[in-house]
């Protein structure tokens, strides 16, 4: 949203329909969300407010406690991989080559499954009796069974999530690579400068911006994520993969702890609502340069 | 980091087998008996059988599910571009009281996670008699669907010189022609890569979809989640329904190949 635009309150009227839709679909429901976190209801005819009881029961719940550890660490361990794998699967695709618009769309070939069918492929892929990579593995001499042991099981995630998403870097960091001009690269080798010097200096500034947006999805939507493990290892073994709204799924329509689990929500959206903040004024920032 | 030249080339060579043998097992499983995908280990299919399709197109437990689905997604499609074309408009064209505050709740309702509006969402259609009905679904999903469109729109709308609606409006067109003669026929890509975004975020949901839906409306993913039957998971028929399940997005995917990226990224990238 660039700032040189007529003002004209008139424009509201564009607006509205949006507005009435979303309403509906989240504005109702997150009060009603925000309502539920403040009373304890044993049915719907007898109700009291309870204040933030259910707020410092859910902060103290060690399974929330653990959920959200597990969260914070699958969504970094992602980062940490699909960031720098992406950018150097970028800097692999030729610029303009016959083969460029090919390869771009492989690449997008995962972002384009649904969800639960990412999780499916993985189960037949990496189960020991009929996939894959499974029997490979154990054909190796390497025992792996991701349906028993919670480290093979993290491992299939992060393993899967790396084959979902890394394209999503990797496309969004080539749009950043491609918007360097040649001079910029012609000047740099006049200059003589190393490889290195070329990404750090002349690539690494092209790319933070793309790279943030990027990044900042990845952590959002991997913060969320639920369809993938659901399916892949239904949270297990034990609890070993059950990541927040899974956690947070099986409260509310598993056993219908209203309360807890509407306390639950609203923090949960609380965190969101901060990096979507983060999300919002740096995006908005490079727009407006 | 890249020292070596063909490194990066090597990343992508070796990246790209990574990310096409697990989709070449799905394909390879999908034409296999279950008695070959029992039975001893192989590379490549014993015997190629298109069985477990046939069934799938038989079957009406298969082939509503995939009704059920597409009716929702289009429902929602449909609902999604026809209330964020206009506001994508007037967020590219002008300042209006509480324009950067909207604009950012609609990215909150993007980002918020579907559990969190679970609990909710349930009773809500269940009280208007909704629930049970691909509209349910459809209304949940613009929860991140109008979102998304509204952000994707903006971006390729705000590309648009105004000096196209002033060039109208001194042609003495009115503001109407003008919308729907000249500024929704050039942006028809836009609006293609939209409607694709908003049928893929609609197509790969799990959690509203199946909260939201019944004995009579069970969407194409739920069915998929519950294939086990008395003899155990029937993987090749599982695998068929997910080879099936990715070609929408595939065919689609090269009339979007220009956009994919700024559609991924919010419109945000050009």
């Amino acid at each position: 949203m660039s700032s040189f635009k007529p003002k004209n309150n008139r424009a509201w009227l564009g607006v509205l329909p949006v507005l009435l839709i979303v309403a509906f679909s989240a504005v109702i429901p997150l009060m009603t969300v925000v309502n539920y976190s403040v009373q304890d209801i044993l049915d719907f005819n007898s109700r009291f407010f309870v204040g933030f009881e259910w707020y410092q029961q859910t902060l103290k719940d060690p399974r929330f406690v653990d959920a959200f550890l597990r969260q914070v660490v699958f969504s970094l361990t992602i980062l940490a991989i699909e960031v720098p794998l992406g950018v150097a699967v970028a800097k692999g695709i030729p610029k303009d080559s016959r083969f460029t618009s090919l390869i771009l769309i492989l690449l997008a070939l995962p972002l384009l499954i649904p969800w639960n069918v990412v999780g499916t492929i993985w189960q037949v892929f990496a189960r020991p009796d009929i996939g894959l990579l499974g029997w490979t593995v154990n054909a190796l001499g390497i025992p792996y069974n991701y349906t028993a042991e919670p480290l093979h099981a993290w491992l299939t995630l992060v393993a899967m999530d790396v084959w979902h998403w890394t394209s999503l870097i990797a496309l969004l960091a080539f749009a950043g690579l491609t918007s360097i001009p040649t001079p910029f690269y012609q000047a740099a080798e006049l200059d003589g400068a190393s490889r290195w010097q070329v990404f750090r200096y002349v690539e690494m500034p092209r790319l933070q911006g793309v790279l943030i947006i990027g990044v900042l999805l990845r952590l959002m939507d991997s913060f969320m994520i639920y369809t993938e493990p659901f399916v892949l290892t239904g949270g297990g073994p034990g609890n070993a993969t059950t990541m927040l709204s899974q956690h947070l799924a099986t409260m509310a329509v598993g056993q219908f702890d209203l309360g807890p689990a509407a306390a639950f929500s609203v923090i949960y959206f609380l965190f969101i609502l901060l990096f979507c903040w983060i999300f919002y004024t740096s995006v908005v920032r490079s727009d407006d340069e | 980091m890249m020292n070596r030249p063909g490194l990066s080339r090597g990343v992508l060579i070796v990246y790209g087998l990574y990310l096409l043998l697990p989709l070449y097992w799905l394909l390879s499983m999908s034409l296999r008996s279950n008695a070959d995908i029992q039975g001893s280990f192989s590379l490549l299919p014993p015997t190629l059988t298109l069985a477990n399709f046939a069934e799938i197109f038989s079957n009406p437990v298969w082939y509503e599910g995939f009704a059920n689905s597409l009716s929702y997604v289009a429902i929602n499609t449909l609902i999604s571009l026809a209330v964020a074309i206009p506001a994508a408009y007037a967020f590219s064209r002008y300042r209006f009281l509480g324009d950067k505050q909207l604009f950012f709740w609609l990215l909150t309702n993007r980002m918020a996670p579907p559990a969190v509006f679970l609990l909710p969402f349930f009773q809500l259609y269940s009280a208007v008699g909704l629930f049970d009905t691909p509209l349910a679904v459809a209304l949940a999903h613009c929860l991140f669907t109008v979102p998304l469109a509204v952000w994707i729109l903006e971006g390729f709308f705000s590309g648009v010189p105004t000096e196209l609606d002033e060039m109208a409006q001194i042609d003495g067109h009115s503001f109407l022609y003008f919308f729907m003669r000249v500024f929704l026929p050039i942006n028809r890509g836009a609006i293609g890569v939209t409607l694709f975004f908003c049928f893929m975020f609609s197509w790969v949901e799990l959690l509203l979809a199946r909260t939201l839906s019944g004995a009579s409306s069970k969407p194409i993913v739920v069915v998929m989640t519950r294939t086990v039957s008395a003899s155990g998971v029937d993987w090749g028929l599982l695998a068929a329904a997910g080879v099936l399940t990715v070609l929408p997005g595939v065919l689609v995917v090269w009339f979007v190949r220009k956009d994919l990226v700024k559609g991924f990224a919010l419109g945000r990238v050009s």
